[in-house]
């Protein structure tokens, strides 16, 4: 299945990744190969077969509603590129 | 004092230590005065953590001397670099976290500075742990010390590269895929990947949640018991660790190979395995059965097969939802310079992640995005059902399942950094196990061309133990687990 230059462009953007045109075409080239790949998966019957989203069968996990201490806003700020006044500065959302 | 032999597995320095016959301070410096002159050519490490190890020493070293203190006590460990150190640099491998330095300890490292280890440094990967052969890092590849034009296979080639070297005796590493059982395999040591839910995954880097588990590298069956113990155990911060008490690991040891039921799947010998890897396979086979395991080749895992497509459904996808927290805003690298908001998260992300992470993200992007989830990614979460299934119908009849680890030896350098598919296709026997969630080991079983071939094991849930008993049975009735690679320097 080979994807469209415009398809390679909206996943991009979906993604929220700045790619290159190189970028763009080389990586429309190598998913449409995987993608051609996963059809293998369309020989193999499912039906009534239920889906695993993971191995455990765990449900549901909780905890005691109990306040515990929580890592300090400073160290957190530590790492952050741009701080101001205990906040994370970001650029306008809406312009 | 005389020389420390570096040769040693963790049990040997631990019974030297409480001897007296070094101290962890000496053991310390010993290991970083080495593992700093192999780097050179290995580029195993990403971070030293010198000042570190030294203070972990002495603090052993008092330990030792007041008589307490367990097997881990003093033991220098290499660390993945996608476990998360307080107040050490945690990159996994990405310029997106090239300066990040973790403020908390994730749960794998608060358990290994309680065991008394003594952590020599942050080992290399493949960025963000996506990949086969430890090259797609931002610090350069990693070589492998069998041979250094060919890769260490990865995600955790560092951690294998610097035990297979005789650098440290143990180290931990992380497998989604395959990433502690591949790279094992290719450098020749014993690499294990617990059962999903055995280890706890909070503060390390997340690649695909419902895959990824921490396990341990060690050159004998004996020092992987005692680092898996360390590390193991449920985790109130880790919802999905197993509410399960942790055995001791080295539980099975001591009952030999005499009756243990092997199952060789055909399914696992097909198309693609290289003949020198099948060769030490068919040989290792018969020492199984010469010790008094009951050979069983009519187990069949036919979807298994399926799993490296499954994967490559799942793990992006999750990987695209894990990865989409770099957005340059709380942490990591960030783009400043942008036209708006939208534009500098988009600059952060493409300037960011390497080729790898950028492939993945957009292939679970598209695998996940409208119209096209039900023909991907829940018909692979139906695809894993089927999986899981077979693996639990064989191992009703068999103990153990034994496959090779990688249908090939460690290739060259470049061979197949530009063929995703070529590269993805290594891990065609280690990643349905993470699809099923059992515990997998890889062990060494003979050499191909001159290079290490591994032989997978893969147990019941939760059944380590059984794994790791039937490893120590083989090494005692082989030496593969110790041959060294060329010293070099």
């Amino acid at each position: 299945m080979a994807l469209t230059p415009a398809e390679v462009r909206h996943i991009a953007t979906l993604a929220r990744l700045a790619l290159s045109d190189d970028e763009m075409s080389r990586l429309g080239t190598q998913l449409s190969a995987i993608l051609d790949h996963f059809e293998v998966l369309k020989d193999i019957d499912t039906e009534g077969v239920p889906p695993t989203a993971q191995s455990l069968d765990l449900h549901n996990v909780q905890r005691a509603d109990v306040v515990t201490p929580s890592m300090s806003a400073a160290d957190l700020e530590l790492n952050a590129p741009r701080v101001e006044d205990g906040y994370l500065r970001v650029r306008a959302v809406l312009e | 004092m005389a020389t420390i032999d570096l040769g040693r597995t963790a049990h040997e320095h631990a019974a030297a230590l409480r001897a007296g016959e070094y101290t962890a301070r000496a053991l310390a410096e010993a290991t970083l005065a080495r593992v700093h002159a192999q780097d050179g050519d290995l580029n195993a490490y990403i971070t030293f953590t010198d000042d570190l190890a030294l203070q972990q020493a002495d603090a052993a070293d008092a330990a030792l001397k007041a008589g307490q203190g367990g097997p881990l006590t003093g033991i220098p460990v290499g660390v993945k670099d996608l476990i998360g150190t307080k107040g050490v640099r945690t990159t996994a491998a990405s310029n997106m976290l090239g300066n990040f330095i973790p403020p908390y300890d994730a749960t794998v490292a608060q358990r290994l500075n309680a065991s008394g280890a003594v952590t020599i440094g942050k080992t290399n990967l493949d960025e963000f742990a996506m990949g086969s052969s430890t090259e797609h890092s931002a610090f350069g590849p990693t070589k492998n010390p069998w041979d250094l034009a060919r890769v260490p296979g990865g995600s955790s080639g560092g951690s294998a590269a610097t035990v297979a070297a005789r650098g440290v005796p143990i180290a931990l590493g992380t497998d989604t895929g395959g990433s502690i059982r591949q790279p094992a395999a290719l450098c020749g040591i014993l690499g294990l990947k617990p059962t999903y839910g055995r280890v706890s995954r909070w503060g390390v880097v997340a690649f695909a949640s419902s895959l990824d588990q921490v396990g341990p590298f060690a050159r004998d069956a004996e020092d992987a018991a005692a680092l898996l113990g360390a590390v193991a155990g449920h985790d109130p911060m880790d919802s999905t660790s197993a509410p399960l008490p942790v055995p001791d690991f080295t539980e099975r040891f001591g009952r030999g190979l005499d009756g243990l039921r092997v199952g060789v799947p055909s399914d696992f010998f097909g198309e693609g395995l290289e003949d020198g890897v099948r060769e030490a396979l068919e040989r290792s086979i018969d020492v199984l059965a010469a010790n008094g395991a009951v050979i069983n080749r009519d187990i069949t895992l036919p979807t298994a097969q399926a799993g490296l497509t499954v994967y490559y459904i799942i793990a992006p996808s999750e990987a695209s939802a894990n990865l989409a927290r770099y957005d340059g805003v709380k942490y990591g690298y960030s783009y400043l310079d942008g036209r708006n908001a939208e534009d500098e998260m988009s600059q952060t992300r493409g300037r960011g992640f390497g080729a790898e992470v950028k492939r993945r993200i957009m292939l679970g992007t598209y695998a996940l995005s409208a119209g096209y989830y039900d023909a991907y990614y829940l018909k692979a979460q139906k695809v894993r059902t089927l999986i899981r299934r077979e693996f639990d119908a064989a191992l009703d009849q068999v103990d153990v399942i034994l496959t090779p680890t990688s249908p090939n030896v460690a290739f060259r350098l470049n061979e197949k950094l530009d063929a995703p598919l070529a590269m993805y296709l290594n891990d065609l026997y280690t990643i349905p196990v993470n699809i099923a969630g059992n515990p997998g080991v890889s062990l060494p079983c003979g050499f191909s061309e001159g290079l290490p071939v591994g032989m997978q094991l893969i147990g019941r849930m939760f059944e380590e133990s059984t794994l790791l008993g039937a490893a120590h049975g083989f090494e005692r009735v082989t030496d593969w687990h110790r041959q060294a690679p060329p010293e070099r320097g």
